[in-house]
């Protein structure tokens, strides 16, 4: 249910995917600060996901070129890290700290609010693709909880009530 | 509109130099204290000593005296790690890391020294550097801390600008460059081998130790990883010495130092405070955290991050140190504890955290992959009321199978620590939540004898 459109179809690409040459030369300066290049790869799709929101299909291949390892290892490190995402995100990336504090907290109650509001529970991303929910381990704001963190800006002491002003601020 | 992480206001007019190492600098509007107001407030002194005037092996052995143990969770003596460090002169590529990739569950006082005093890490990684002949250093951060990234960046460049960081460092022929690597996500990261082979930008699957980092670690090289808070001690201890450094704590603790501990929960005034190794539990609780708020009773308490084990209200007079929490059954962790009100159902608590640490695992070591979702599965139910007679003695044989020695790393042990305490405290509320039409239990030979 509520499953976001950009979910469907644009899974399958048809189109060739290509390095912009601001991610290309941002993927190269990251190398250098390693012994190997291949410690660049979390780096390099974290370069990717930042201009395009989300890592495409295809973007192995590339990194992997420049990194000099093969596309299979790429990949397997894009599907380990879950803040990589390897299909269509929202706008914005709305993450609810799901420590045992912030349960205390009553974060699930935020949960089901901004289910509530945007139509979409956990992992999915709303219909007018503005918002991603998605689980986050701890945010290192337990003395505030319940802790919710949208794209880079970390709020403290949210409740179910207080969602809907929060989310305004992001278009 | 973003607020910084605060520290408590209880002993925010009571820091001083002598008796806060970490905390004495924080700055009362809780902004960054950057490089001219750390060197006017006596920084980078220590690391002037540890390289003008000190032999390396000399650094170690101040540490060693010390008794300073890791403050990342496991308590590790570092001196001791670092001594592990070949002698080898000719295996001269070595690693300093520091592993700033906070995720425990209740724990947010690495993230107040990289916020607030970016410049005491870079100072307590240049002395360690040093003593340990590193010639490079990484801070391995997770991704989320994106204050903390920005802070410590900025530090490093005013650092490298001073000569404090680059080629001979204070004219002392010593070169040490270090950069900030942020993670993508994923709890075990901070394992110290899944933190090395997520540096190298594979999986972070744990490595199998022996070999340990020191022999072999990121790249095949030397490598010494130790945690935030830990580094933030060396400056104070190499600048202030063994003697003082020793006399931080209550006497009766057999750790040394001072230690950020808190108290979360529905606790009247939740922060973070720097004390002395060895005040009781209840000192934290009743006069740092003022008590349980009103309306809202102590149920049980965890001294330090969801590893470690629930404790009654009647162990809060047991002492803050490793030892002093040992005594009454688990272990201090990180030391920032958490209070479980009497309004929280302990399965609805564990079942929430051992979603945490299945979704967690890194799925490379079978029981660990297979038996956390099995318990979430069973508390799941439990919480459901449709629990079957057989399901508590399931959750302690998966308590006994994830148990320490018998996964790859120490994820699993510490999952299951907080369940075994659970059913061992709160025994009945687990069993409510067996369905009342179940079969009756088994033999129970799920447990091994």
């Amino acid at each position: 249910m509520n499953q976001a459109p950009l979910n469907d179809n644009s899974l399958i690409q048809t189109y060739r995917f290509a390095l912009s040459e601001a991610e290309r030369s941002a993927i190269e300066h990251e190398m250098h600060h390693y012994e190997d290049p291949r410690a660049a790869s979390i780096e390099a799709l974290k370069i990717v996901q930042k201009a395009r929101g989300w890592v495409p299909d295809g973007a192995a291949d590339a990194i992997g070129a420049i990194l000099g390892i093969p596309a299979s290892d790429v990949e397997g490190v894009a599907t380990f890290y879950s803040q990589i995402f390897r299909q269509p995100v929202g706008r914005h990336i709305i993450r609810v700290c799901d420590s045992m504090t912030c349960f205390i907290g009553g974060h699930e109650a935020v949960v089901a609010s901004i289910q509530q509001q945007l139509g979409i529970g956990l992992g999915q991303t709303s219909a007018d693709g503005r918002f991603t929910l998605l689980p986050v381990c701890c945010l290192g704001n337990c003395d505030k909880a319940p802790a919710v963190m949208i794209d880079d800006d970390t709020f403290g002491d949210v409740r179910p009530d207080g969602v809907a002003q929060l989310l305004e601020v992001y278009p | 509109m973003k607020p910084l992480t605060s520290i408590g206001p209880a002993n925010r007019t009571a820091r001083n130099e002598e008796t806060h190492p970490l905390t004495w600098r924080l700055r009362d509007d809780a902004q960054p204290v950057w490089l001219a107001e750390y060197q006017q407030k006596n920084g980078y002194a220590a690391a002037r000593k540890a390289l003008g005037e000190m032999a390396q092996a000399d650094i170690v052995q101040t540490v060693k005296d010390s008794g300073l143990k890791g403050r990342g969770g496991a308590g590790f003596p570092t001196g001791v790690k670092w001594g592990l460090m070949p002698a080898d002169e000719a295996m001269n590529i070595r690693y300093l890391l520091c592993n700033a990739d906070e995720m425990e569950p209740n724990t947010w006082k690495d993230r107040l020294l990289m916020e607030q005093l970016p410049h005491l890490l870079i100072e307590g990684m240049l002395i360690s550097a040093r003593a340990l002949k590193a010639y490079r250093g990484y801070i391995f951060l997770r991704g989320e801390y994106v204050d903390a990234a920005a802070n410590l960046n900025r530090a490093i460049e005013e650092a490298k600008a001073a000569g404090l960081l680059g080629k001979n460092i204070l004219g002392s022929g010593f070169d040490f460059e270090l950069f900030v690597h942020t993670g993508a996500g994923r709890y075990i990261c901070g394992e110290e081998t899944a933190l090395i082979n997520s540096l190298e930008g594979r999986r972070a699957n744990p490595r199998a130790k022996p070999p340990f980092p020191a022999a072999v670690g990121v790249w095949g090289k030397p490598t010494c990883v130790n945690n935030v808070e830990t580094l933030c001690n060396v400056p104070a201890i190499i600048g202030s010495g063994v003697d003082w450094y020793k006399s931080l704590a209550r006497p009766g603790s057999e750790d040394h130092g001072s230690k950020l501990m808190g108290f979360s929960g529905k606790v009247k005034n939740p922060g973070l405070w720097e004390l002395p190794f060895g005040i009781s539990a209840r000192e934290l609780f009743e006069d740092y955290a003022g008590g349980m708020r009103d309306g809202y009773r102590l149920k049980c308490w965890q001294p330090g991050g969801a590893g470690t084990g629930f404790l009654l209200p009647e162990h809060l007079d047991a002492s803050m140190y490793a030892a002093g929490i040992a005594k009454v059954g688990t272990r201090m962790g990180t030391g920032l504890a958490l209070a479980v009100d009497d309004s929280v159902n302990m399965v609805s608590l564990l079942r929430n955290m051992e979603e945490f640490f299945s979704r967690e695992s890194c799925g490379f070591c079978t029981p660990c992959r297979d038996g956390l979702p099995w318990s979430v599965k069973i508390l799941r139910a439990l919480e459901r009321g449709q629990g079957s007679r057989d399901d508590i003695e399931t959750l302690l044989g998966l308590v006994n199978f994830l148990g320490p020695g018998k996964t790859f790393c120490a994820h699993a042990p510490g999952a299951v620590e907080p369940l075994g305490s659970a059913i061992k405290y709160f025994r009945a509320e687990f069993e409510a939540g067996v369905a009342s039409h179940a079969a009756p239990a088994t033999t129970g030979q799920f447990v091994p004898a």
